[in-house]
């Protein structure tokens, strides 16, 4: 059990709850309460059922065999693409609005980078007539127009976050101070593994229904519940989390993290946290961290929003630092060529986060007879004006 | 004796005005002139704030006083270089207050020995709780006999106020109101309420309140029932207005 969280919520030297006394109270009361109430029978009942008939799961877990024969080993896709509002982000906000409720809060607040996480959250809001607001940096506002209109839409207020470099990070801020504000009514759904402990096992928890399905689906179409390598992209980590939870302390299963290595590693502009990171704190939870020899949190940089964040969740900076988990980083160019290349093989659109972890078959060989899971984190509507951007199309 | 022990003890009527300011703000060389002009002034402690990138409890004013102290080149090897020698004309407990981050980069040890050797009497941390003090930092802080300032807030259970109580050896810093740092909404009767109920408690350290308090109004409401209180974004936009040069005017008009 070491690669889960302990009780004092550390994964190995990472987590913790590095928190302002004013979010003592909010953190303190879901710290005691979250594992009790996830286990009630009728909190599992609603999940689930909301899980299937909202969200569309079990998502299929898809053997793409053209994608397969050009690197000559078995890839599975887990195709949390089509989960309602197009990525995985939605296993964490349905959990987390049924958590809010039964803690007898009337008001959610959340943070947004590329927009996903702000409208899985403005979604279930809508689903549950609970009042929604969502701090998005001014800048990410800009760029992510599209996802805007939806949470409007979804009748969520969308608040521009002025401050530092007005961006992810900066969104996550103006949050916490948002809670720090409301201490009473507000339930803040953090997006990611990220954030004092309880929330990054809480997420994972939620989405751990991704491996527990690949175990189910592995099992009927290879005979077994493992398979030799589990992909996926990292910004905070939470698809990550949910595709390795249930593997994490099976040895046996190799993990693959794919960073975001924007223009490049050195070049700095790049979110390749584990190759650019130390020890520090962001957002009360002690992780790898990008930041200057100061100590001053720095901004990172990725084509894909999603990606784009200075930090990574606990439970990865432990994966990175035991050598369980084998970490690997991509370009921006990389990522693009295989988000088109996955459009051609195999009929599907990727995210460009997603890209990245389909771009490492490039380099990183597999026998031939490997079990590969890359986790299909979500689709890439939203990364239209990108790709045409980028491809000229 | 710890300058802040000494501070609290020496006058038990007296009640204690304590200023937040950034280091480095609003010119990179203003923090001793500062302190010189603060101690003058007649204040009886300080605390300099320590600049971080995100600073998630504070509200604007505080936030831009950092960024631009970081713009213009501010850090905390600097902040040391700046208070070589402090001692020699400032004699007031000074503080520092700062995010942890910046402190474990800087590395825990050695801060807490050049916070000894500049003379500093306490830290303020706002996102090192209890908790995790108390599991990984207590002794190295200790060691150099730092006091540690813990906070408490109109949310904060009597019992964890026991328990904080128990743990501090200096003041307890009593957070006015639920609220980032800047609030300008002046006290009601939730924290008149508040003040009255924690004071009641017979707790063994001092509470000197702080947030919120920005004029001889809202410092004579919080300190009818405490210790003192702490100006921070008044203190700071005023700075902005007026630069260094008319402190003890600021001043004059609080107590
Ligand atoms: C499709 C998709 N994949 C991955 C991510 C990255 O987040 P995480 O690392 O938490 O899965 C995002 C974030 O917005 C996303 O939208």
């Amino acid at each position: 059990m070491i690669y889960q969280v302990n009780e004092k919520g550390y994964y190995g030297d990472f987590g913790g709850a590095f928190i302002p006394e004013m979010l003592y109270p909010n953190v303190e009361e879901l710290r005691s309460r979250y594992l009790q109430i996830m286990q009630e029978e009728d909190f599992q009942k609603e999940f689930r059922q909301l899980l299937k008939d909202y969200v569309g799961r079990p998502t299929p877990l898809y053997y793409a065999e053209r994608f397969s024969k050009k690197y000559g080993t078995k890839v599975y896709l887990k195709r949390e693409d089509l989960c309602h509002t197009g990525a995985h982000k939605v296993n964490n906000t349905i959990g987390q609005i049924l958590m809010a409720k039964r803690l007898g809060k009337s008001r959610i607040i959340a943070e947004t980078g590329a927009g996903q996480h702000g409208v899985a959250t403005a979604t279930v809001c809508a689903l549950m007539g609970i009042e929604c607001v969502v701090y998005m940096g001014e800048i990410d506002i800009k760029r992510q127009a599209p996802n805007v209109a939806r949470m409007k839409m979804l009748g969520a207020t969308v608040v521009p976050a002025t401050s530092g470099s007005r961006t992810l990070k900066d969104a996550t801020n103006e949050a916490i101070r948002d809670w720090i504000n409301n201490p009473m009514n507000t339930h803040y759904i953090i997006g990611s593994v990220v954030g004092p402990h309880p929330y990054p096992d809480m997420v994972a928890r939620f989405q751990s229904v991704v491996s527990e399905e690949v175990q189910k689906q592995l099992q009927e179409k290879e005979g077994r519940e493992n398979p030799d390598y589990v992909v996926a992209c990292v910004g905070g980590g939470s698809n990550a989390a949910g595709l390795y939870y249930h593997y994490l302390d099976k040895e046996e299963v190799g993990i693959i993290a794919v960073e975001a290595a924007g223009e490049g590693v050195l070049t700095g502009k790049s979110a390749a946290t584990s190759a650019l990171g130390r020890e520090g704190i962001i957002h009360g939870s002690k992780t790898l961290l990008m930041q200057t020899e100061d100590g001053q949190i720095t901004e990172p940089y990725s084509i894909s929003a999603g990606l784009d964040y200075p930090g990574v969740g606990p439970m990865h900076a432990n994966l990175f630092r035991t050598g369980r988990g084998e970490f690997i980083s991509v370009t921006d160019e990389d990522a693009m060529a295989a988000g088109l290349q996955l459009c051609k093989l195999e009929g599907i659109i990727p995210a460009i986060e997603t890209a990245h972890a389909l771009a490492i078959f490039e380099t990183r060989k597999f026998e031939k007879d490997d079990v590969v899971v890359v986790n299909l984190s979500g689709r890439g509507d939203k990364d239209l004006n990108t790709y045409i951007e980028h491809f000229n199309l | 004796m710890n300058r802040i022990k000494q501070k609290l003890q020496e006058d038990p009527s007296k009640k204690l005005l304590s200023i937040y300011f950034t280091a480095g703000y609003p010119e990179p060389e203003d923090t001793v002139t500062i302190l010189q002009e603060l101690q003058e002034s007649g204040v009886d402690m300080v605390e300099i704030g320590l600049p971080f990138s995100d600073p998630l409890a504070d509200g604007p004013v505080i936030q831009r006083s950092s960024e631009a102290a970081l713009k213009s080149g501010m850090t905390t090897k600097k902040l040391f270089q700046q208070l070589e020698g402090i001692r020699k004309s400032v004699d007031i407990p000074l503080l520092i207050m700062g995010y942890f981050n910046p402190i474990l980069q800087f590395g825990v040890e050695r801060f807490c020995r050049q916070c000894r050797e500049s003379g500093i009497d306490g830290l303020i941390i706002p996102d090192l709780p209890l908790e995790e003090y108390e599991l990984q930092y207590k002794e190295i802080f200790q060691k150099y006999d730092l006091l540690m300032i813990f906070l408490i807030t109109p949310q904060t259970s009597e019992e964890r106020i026991k328990e904080i109580d128990s743990a501090s050896e200096g003041f307890i810093y009593m957070v006015s109101s639920a609220s980032v740092t800047g609030g300008t909404g002046g006290f009601g009767d939730e924290q008149k309420d508040y003040f009255t109920r924690v004071s009641k408690m017979g707790l063994k350290s001092p509470l000197i309140v702080g947030f919120g308090i920005k004029d001889n109004k809202t410092f004579e409401q919080a300190t009818a029932q405490t210790k003192g209180a702490i100006i921070g974004s008044a203190f700071i936009k005023h700075l902005t207005e007026n630069g260094t040069g008319k402190i003890p005017q600021f001043l004059k008009n609080i107590r």
